[in-house]
């Protein structure tokens, strides 16, 4: 047998799972680009550090995002990844497909790329991975062709994000699919042509379980929610009891604001919905016997993002609850108001976040004509939000 | 990087076609690169928002937002993309002869 001349990554080979060395190698059969990516990767994990330049501006006609530019810092060395681009697709929402859909997808990606891709990326993106710069626009005018549109990137509106929501879901509070197509046709500019101080990401979760992480990866995260009772089945509550379900245990002691109460005499569940945060335990683990409520709408959390300039932040509750029915006038009039607001008062790569952070969530509240709330509150009791303006302490004394 | 004749000059560029040199930088090559970026004719329009980004570079030595670029020449985002339809930062920063702009993340 040969020796292999990639022994370093050939060991990430090893174990039972599945392994992007397998697939590299699968690609170079068929693609050379693939197969000098194989070489520079191997390359890499020999030198102990990346060979990819920092940076490239490439696109199509009319956008000014969608595809990051990617050289090899050894183009002579590995000339199939001398220009690797990536291309972001907009998946569809809730990352439905056809199998002919994906079909024609490949098709275009084996003509014009290097045939490896990555479902899905971080912001949710189809991600195409490795063209080169010649072959961008007519790869993406095929891709049109078949239906698809490149995604956001660089200083724009990401492309949207949510869970399966109603399609699949008994949980979801709103039409998570809906509020993703709408709200991506109607801000199509703001994706395709980045003029914001730095990303901006929406994502959508139909129900406080968070499937699509909106309040931890998004700066404008939409879950569904209701805002009247937990719908309780009791005959199906005892049926859990009853096929063993240690209630107490396992429900009751986990409510984080002891909401639930369970009576071992009389076989009755209660629940305070007053108190209820609507972490959505007690329902998960009864799910036959516990539904959402009936009034549901959704909750609006900011500044959620991941660590890249500054450090990760989870969301914080701006909007307790919002109808969300089309058109979703009321949601977009609001998303306008905080995009113009960060627009003005952003620092060059500064997330929406950090700009709250730095300024206050006084002068935001302020600006995007809401009221401060109990809700917004991080923890009940602990650290209530205070706003006084200084001309106030002089008026009052 | 490539050498290439642009507006009657030899000058180096990287490989998404900026030049290296923004010293090197005058009105012939500001058209020579315009034309690499699928604007045959400088029309006025096009002019005014080069010379924008070229005095707002020099002043600051970075390239403005682009808000601020909308609203002090008073082109409205789709106009530009008209004007260079591959975008300010690729397409008009480029044709004003200013450094590359940082990428994606």
């Amino acid at each position: 047998m040969e020796p292999s001349n990639t022994p370093l990554l050939d060991e990430l080979e090893e174990g039972q799972w599945p392994s992007f060395v397998a697939q590299l190698k699968q690609a170079a059969e068929k693609s050379p680009a693939a197969a000098d990516l194989l070489r520079q990767v191997e390359r890499s994990y020999a030198d102990n550090t990346g060979h990819w330049k920092r940076g490239g501006i490439v696109g199509v006609r009319g956008y000014g995002g969608g595809v990051v530019g990617r050289y090899s810092s050894l183009p002579e060395e590995f000339p199939g990844v001398k220009e690797f681009h990536t291309m972001r697709i907009n998946e569809p929402a809730g990352f439905f497909y056809t199998t002919e859909k994906l079909r024609q997808l490949c098709d275009v990606w084996d003509q014009y790329g290097s045939g490896l891709l990555n479902l899905h990326g971080s912001t949710g993106d189809i991600i195409l991975l490795g063209t080169t710069t010649e072959n961008l626009q007519p790869c993406f005018d095929a891709l049109t062709e078949v239906g698809f549109d490149l995604g956001g990137s660089g200083s724009a509106l990401r492309t949207i994000s949510c869970c399966v929501g109603q399609a699949r879901c008994e949980y979801a509070c709103i039409d998570t699919m809906d509020i993703t197509y709408d709200l991506t046709m109607h801000f199509q500019s703001d994706i395709h042509r980045p003029s914001f101080p730095y990303k901006f990401k929406i994502k959508c979760s139909g129900c406080p379980n968070d499937c699509a992480a909106a309040s931890a990866r998004s700066d404008l995260a939409i879950i569904g929610v209701w805002r009247d009772a937990i719908q309780v089945d009791p005959q199906a509550v005892r049926q859990y009891v009853a096929d063993g379900l240690n209630i107490i245990d396992q429900v009751v002691r986990r409510c984080p604001t002891w909401a639930v109460e369970w009576d071992a005499q009389t076989q009755e569940l209660k629940i305070n919905d007053a108190d209820c945060t609507h972490c959505m335990h007690c329902i998960n683990q009864m799910p036959k016997a516990l539904r959402v409520g009936k009034q549901q709408g959704a909750t609006l959390l900011v500044g959620g993002k991941a660590p890249v300039v500054k450090g990760a932040q989870i969301g914080s509750v701006l909007v307790p609850f919002i109808e969300m029915q089309p058109p979703y006038t009321e949601f977009k009039e609001l998303l306008v108001k905080i995009i113009d607001w960060w627009a003005e008062n952003g620092k060059n790569r500064e997330r929406i976040g950090e700009l709250i952070d730095r300024l206050g969530m006084a002068a935001f509240l302020q600006a995007i004509g809401r009221q401060p709330c109990a809700q917004m509150v991080n923890a009940p009791r602990a650290n209530p939000y205070l706003f006084w303006k200084s001309e106030e302490v002089q008026q009052n004394g | 990087m490539e050498i290439r004749e642009l507006g009657g000059k030899q000058l180096e560029l990287d490989e998404d076609g900026f030049i290296q040199d923004p010293a090197a930088w005058d009105e012939a090559v500001a058209a020579a690169l315009a034309k690499t970026e699928g604007v045959d004719e400088m029309s006025e329009k096009h002019w005014k928002l080069v010379n924008y980004l070229r005095n707002y570079y020099l002043q600051f030595q970075m390239a403005p937002m682009i808000r601020k670029l909308c609203k002090e020449t008073g082109f409205k985002l789709n106009e530009v993309y008209e004007l260079f339809p591959s975008g300010p930062a690729k397409g008009a920063c480029k044709v004003a002869g200013l450094p590359k702009p940082t990428g994606c993340v």
